[in-house]
């Protein structure tokens, strides 16, 4: 070893600036800059038209998806809690959006409609008339009471925040503080997504059971075509995810990053450190459960509707696989994962990708590609448990124990694989 | 009940930690049983006893991991009970613990690991606004002077080698500055060079704290030079010095095997 006694990263005087201390994250700011612009300059609204707007359409949920797999790997691949419930707050932060959505564009219809009658209508026969263009579908003509703040933009944005926030607030503090740790905790928030979509599949859950919501592509008011909002919400996309990245960023780095991934490798031991593990789970699931409802409060209008098998334990699944492909403890390994995927994804069943005709069987992609993918992840996690990511270690260099702690003598604290290697 | 009294000679303000009458079962197996047991403020103390005779219990009790059946833990010169706290806060009240095999967080660097453990706050809100200062920074360099590792502060912890572990372990409960050191066999796989610098470390810090040493290596204990308590089937059998200890029939019959 050659020996520098005093290490000047470690010595007194002014740290470096956050950014400077991780340059992954402006190379990253930097990237996401470059394809929106990249992107405004192609599309049908601000640019040449080379891009449809169905295709900005998908390119901005993607970048909500990969808002929601920062989110993920804050909470898994940093702290280590397989949640397979983040959809849950993802389709929660949708609702709330278009809940509002939903209400105000009826009203406008309604009003219009209405104001060609002889007399001017009453509040109470706007609010009858809107509620029966909503809850017609499903049998009702009634306001449900969690829709008292659906008129107000402000309380529905708010909403976004609290109720997946809330949500996971009371769930993880009930679930973290009895102790339910690995594949327990994540059968826990399974079952919540499960009961949450199963509640909402019902007509009488004041959420238009399995119609969902839908129309929620036309904001209110706006005049704009389809091609000039589609890239406000791309914009808007891109602005959330650099946001959320950067604040994901600052909070793995540092000793709170520290802490959350001593907690993932020895949670016990941080315990004996003093450290409340159960504060610090419960922050940090319902941190990412709040970015994940913004991430949903940004996708669903740009998907047009929102409904229950949307938040099926299916979607959280799924998350789980993106992150793990794009790869696990490293946030722009995540977003990798999460675009790459869905778009191929998008690619395979959206019936682009040509068949294969084998003579006596013919692939069928929208068939096949789910297995294609549970394929990819059984590879990844096999052979490539850094996912995608890991290919950028090559370039930079970054060291890392490949063992997973494993030991190769036959008792603990034996030698190790790399004392052996060297 | 007379024992105790007796083992409590000590004025009460000296004490650091009163263990008294606590038993816990698992299944019906009786791991501890009306177990008392007590350490001055700057105390070295050993405790032997054969495998299943209740030490690592003993320290899962102090250290709230484990919950007695029955009996009381008495900390500080406050006399709080112990047992209505959870780990992280027994932590907090200065009880630190070394694992047997050692445990530092592999996948971080040895300054990360000693930055974690230094004492300061622990809440969520605190940490995440945590920004190091010179002083902790100059702590940690000290500290890694202090246990060898001076050179390795940017390693990742998982690349040391074994014994280099143990010393982290080690830095890392004297930068949470414990008033009581649980430490569980840490001459468990350690070359006889090391085991006397370990020696000397737990010597050192016994003088400004207590020091609980829990090991079956005798001659390790011998080198100790300090009270010894033998455990056997959870309870205390006896008491005081080395030599003293190895004459009892009784610890000769169960624990010497002879």
């Amino acid at each position: 070893m050659t020996a520098t006694t005093t290490n000047p990263a470690f010595g007194p005087g002014r740290r470096k600036p956050f950014v400077m201390r991780n340059p992954s994250v402006l190379v990253f700011l930097a990237c996401l800059a470059i394809f929106t612009v990249g992107v405004t300059i192609l599309s049908e609204g601000f640019g040449i038209g080379v891009i449809s707007t169905s295709f900005i359409k998908t390119l901005g949920k993607t970048l909500c998806l990969c808002l929601i797999a920062v989110a993920m790997d804050v909470v898994w691949g940093y702290t280590g809690i397989l949640s397979l419930g983040h959809f849950a707050f993802f389709g929660l932060g949708g609702y709330a959006i278009g809940m509002w959505l939903m209400y105000e564009r009826t009203r406008l219809i309604v009003a219009e409609s209405m104001s060609n009658a002889a007399l001017p209508p009453t509040p109470e026969e706007i609010s009858s008339g809107i509620a029966t263009q909503i809850f017609g579908v499903v049998g009702a003509s009634e306001f449900p009471p969690i829709w008292a703040f659906a008129h107000s933009l402000p309380l529905q944005l708010l909403a976004v925040v609290l109720v997946p926030g809330l949500l996971a607030l009371v769930f993880g503090w009930l679930a973290f503080r009895s102790r339910v740790t690995g594949v327990y905790l994540s059968i826990l928030t399974q079952a919540m997504t499960l009961a949450l979509s199963l509640y909402l599949f019902q007509n009488d859950s004041g959420l238009r059971g399995n119609n969902g919501l839908s129309g929620l592509q036309n904001l209110p008011g706006v005049t704009a075509s389809q091609d000039i909002v589609s890239m406000w919400f791309l914009w808007a996309s891109a602005f959330a995810l650099g946001a959320g990245y950067l604040l994901c960023a600052w909070v793995v780095s540092g000793k709170f990053g520290s802490v959350i991934r001593g907690i993932r490798d020895d949670e016990a031991r941080v315990r004996f450190l003093g450290y409340s593990v159960e504060g610090y789970k419960l922050f940090v699931f319902t941190f990412t459960a709040v970015i994940a409802g913004i991430a949903g409060a940004l996708y669903y209008p740009q998907a047009g509707i929102i409904n229950p098998a949307e938040i099926a334990p299916i979607a959280s699944i799924y998350l789980a696989v993106w992150v793990a492909i794009g790869g696990r403890g490293r946030l722009y390994g995540a977003v990798i994962g999460a675009a790459f995927v869905s778009l191929v994804s998008t690619y395979f069943t959206g019936g682009q990708a040509p068949s294969i005709n084998l003579g006596f069987y013919t692939i069928n992609w929208v068939d096949w590609w789910l297995i294609l993918l549970g394929l990819t992840f059984v590879l990844v996690t096999l052979f490539f448990p850094k996912g995608i990511g890991g290919l950028f270690d090559l370039i930079t260099d970054r060291r890392s124990p490949d063992r997973h702690g494993a030991d190769l003598g036959p008792d603990q604290g034996a030698l190790r694989e790399k004392e052996a290697e060297e | 009940m007379n024992a105790a009294a007796a083992t409590a000679a000590a004025p009460r303000n000296d004490r650091l930690l009163e263990v008294s009458g606590v038993s816990v079962s698992f299944d019906g197996f009786k791991a501890i049983n009306n177990l008392s047991f007590s350490i001055g403020k700057a105390e070295l103390r050993a405790v032997i006893g054969p495998n299943g005779a209740g030490k690592t219990t003993f320290m899962d009790i102090v250290t709230g991991k484990t919950r007695p059946d029955e009996g009381k833990v008495i900390w500080g010169d406050r006399s709080v009970s112990l047992l209505r706290m959870n780990e992280a806060k027994i932590a907090q009240a200065g009880v630190g613990r070394k694992f047997q095999r050692p445990t530092v967080f592999e996948d971080q660097s040895v300054f990360d690991n000693l930055l974690m453990a230094l004492r300061n706050g622990r809440s969520a809100w605190t940490v995440l606004f945590y920004k190091p200062s010179d002083e902790d920074r100059a702590r940690v360099v000290a500290l890694a002077e202090e246990i060898g590792l001076e050179t390795q502060l940017a390693r990742k912890s998982g690349e040391l080698s074994h014994g280099q572990k143990q010393w982290l372990e080690i830095g890392m409960l004297l930068a949470q500055e414990p008033q009581l050191l649980l430490v569980d066999e840490p001459a468990a796989g350690m070359t006889p060079a090391e085991r006397e610098h370990t020696t000397d470390i737990l010597k050192e810090a016994a003088k400004t704290r207590a020091v609980v040493v829990v090991e079956h290596d005798m001659e390790f204990v011998r080198r100790l030079d300090c009270k010894v308590t033998v455990l056997h089937e959870g309870s205390v059998l006896a008491e005081g010095s080395l030599d003293h200890v190895t004459k009892n029939e009784q610890v000769i019959e169960v624990y010497l095997g002879r």
